[in-house]
């Protein structure tokens, strides 16, 4: 039996790819491709979310944002460690972030304007990565499948606080539920356009469901989450902005409206309204932090 | 003054210094020279402001009159807050944050260790639950400090001027007011000059070992303890407040 043979055998198998295992190269970089793009998006979601934490309405509201907040930073270092077991350090992954080799999740190049962004992002951004996560539990990636197992404890939590939010304000004052549509208005089409492209556009998924990287595709994602993202949303009085969503009673789940892949595709190019902002912010966070980094290693160097 | 404002009065004192210096703290995240340090810098900052609650949640029983954790954050402008001027100082470069948690964390610590032993049973508990965070941020800044002043020549001048600026600033931490010292008598409060050597000893120790040293004969400013503050405060609050302030039927 060849390498090829036996990998493919513990794939149909669901035996978990070990980091000493043999893998294709394909394989290796495909994981390293997608489990950074995991960790940068991680990281760089601090920032829209991060906007808010100063201005927090209740000293109950910041704490939570901020431990939110705190938690994605931990994902994001597990992930990164994560990834590394694929033969590439943060470092490496950092570099290509910062030059832009690397992606992030496009939905983080949206701003965040007023309060109820940060209900509309734990709702329906980590609603949607809640679905894509929970599916990534069985991927056969080990290191990668168990930091799911972990992360998605805590995603849940992430989802009902955002949620909580978004209620509130849908049941507050007049303005309170305009920012709250406003805010679902604006977060709605991105949030569904983070599934990725339909699966008969998405390129590089063939080869992610033949080595049991993905499990499910892009479409069956979306449709779960919006199944159970519009029914939230008539809990508490929104609207989703979409003229053409209906329930078909024939396939038991909702239909839906055209999404904007031009957009999509800009926003993925860089033409996001925050790309630049985004990188620029993490490029000179990571500059203004070359000297303590500096000084850390000079340090541990004299003292071992 | 009465008793009770004057016990009002001292929480604020407290509390007011947990909540800001958490805000600034809190302005680290997604800015940190490591993400290992954003994690960190966030994690004081979430334990300040848990201290604060605690105390303005007192605040607010204390008063009786439906005030709330949140009216008493949201609802002062900055001639009514009573934090220290060090926790106000702009976080400057992670030298200068490092430094300001220094001088704060362990004055916090030899504080803490003290006000334990208060009569008032709110405060006792407080001192002690704060304690324990407290002493994980001296080590955090003592750590650092140790590492930047014995880390690279350029690690060592930068934190060494953090120092220098930041020093005048310390007095400010000790200074109390009348009201202070009868609740002092009282063994309600802390008499703060009991623990300024104890203070300046833990911080001597730590910049001997950080190779730094403490500038002499600088201009100490006060003020704080009678809620005059330096400009920044303003800003802080105004940032903080402005939705409470923008919205004020509203309820989040």
């Amino acid at each position: 039996m060849s390498d090829l043979d036996k990998f493919l055998e513990k794939i149909k198998n669901n035996v978990k790819i070990e980091p000493k295992d043999w893998m294709p190269d394909g394989y290796r970089k495909h994981l390293q491709r997608q489990m950074s793009q995991h960790a940068h998006s991680e990281i760089i979601g601090m920032q829209p979310e991060g906007n808010w934490i100063t201005r927090a309405p209740s000293l109950r509201a910041k704490v939570i944002l901020l431990a939110k907040i705190q938690d994605e930073a931990g994902h994001g270092q597990y992930l990164y460690s994560a990834a590394e077991t694929l033969g590439k350090s943060r470092d490496e992954y950092i570099h290509e972030l910062q030059t832009r080799k690397a992606k992030y999740s496009s939905i983080f190049n949206y701003p965040t304007l007023t309060w109820a962004d940060m209900g509309a992002v734990g709702w329906l951004v980590d609603g949607a990565a809640i679905v894509n996560q929970v599916s990534l539990q069985k991927t056969s990636y080990g290191p990668y499948s168990r930091a799911m197992v972990r992360i998605c404890k805590e995603e849940s939590f992430h989802q009902r606080q955002g949620y909580e939010i978004m209620s509130q304000m849908a049941f507050g004052t007049a303005e309170q539920k305009e920012m709250a549509q406003d805010a679902l208005n604006r977060f709605w089409w991105p949030s569904i356009m983070m599934f990725g492209p339909h699966d008969a556009d998405s390129a590089r998924s063939g080869d992610a469901m033949k080595w049991g990287i993905k499990v499910e595709s892009n479409d069956e994602l979306r449709q779960r989450f919006i199944d159970k993202t519009v029914q939230q949303a008539e809990i508490i009085g929104l609207t989703i902005p979409d003229p053409d969503l209906k329930w078909n009673e024939e396939k038991g789940s909702y239909d839906f409206g055209k999404m904007d892949w031009d957009e999509f595709w800009q926003v993925v190019k860089g033409n996001g309204p925050c790309n630049d902002q985004r990188i620029n912010h993490h490029i000179k966070a990571h500059e203004e932090g070359t000297w303590v980094r500096e000084a850390a290693i000079a340090y541990a160097k004299k003292n071992n | 003054m009465e008793n009770k404002d004057a016990l009002i009065n001292y929480c604020l004192r407290v509390g007011d210094s947990s909540l800001v210096l958490g805000q600034r703290l809190a302005e680290w995240c997604s800015n940190g020279p490591i993400l290992e340090e954003d994690i960190a810098l966030t994690n004081i900052s979430l334990d300040l402001f848990g201290q604060s609650r605690m105390l303005y949640s007192y605040i607010a029983e204390l008063k009786g009159n439906g005030e709330t954790e949140d009216s008493v954050a949201f609802g002062r402008n900055e001639r009514a807050f009573y934090n220290t001027l060090l926790s106000e100082r702009p976080n400057g470069h992670f030298g200068d944050t490092i430094v300001r948690g220094l001088l704060v964390d362990a004055f916090n610590f030899h504080f803490y260790t003290k006000l334990k032993e208060s009569k008032d049973s709110t405060l006792a508990a407080f001192a002690e639950k704060s304690l324990k965070e407290v002493t994980y941020h001296l080590r955090h800044s003592s750590e650092w400090i140790i590492r930047l002043g014995d880390g690279t020549e350029e690690s060592k001048n930068k934190v060494q001027k953090s120092l220098n600026e930041l020093w005048g600033y310390s007095d400010d931490l000790f200074e109390m007011n009348d009201d202070d010292l009868n609740l002092v008598s009282e063994g309600v409060a802390i008499d703060l000059s009991s623990i300024k050597p104890l203070w300046q000893e833990t911080i001597n120790t730590v910049l001997s070992r950080a190779k730094l040293t403490l500038p002499e004969n600088v201009f100490m400013h006060k003020g704080s303890r009678n809620a005059v503050h330096s400009e920044y405060l303003g800003h802080l609050l105004c940032e903080m407040q402005y939705l409470q302030k923008a919205y004020p039927d509203a309820k989040w």
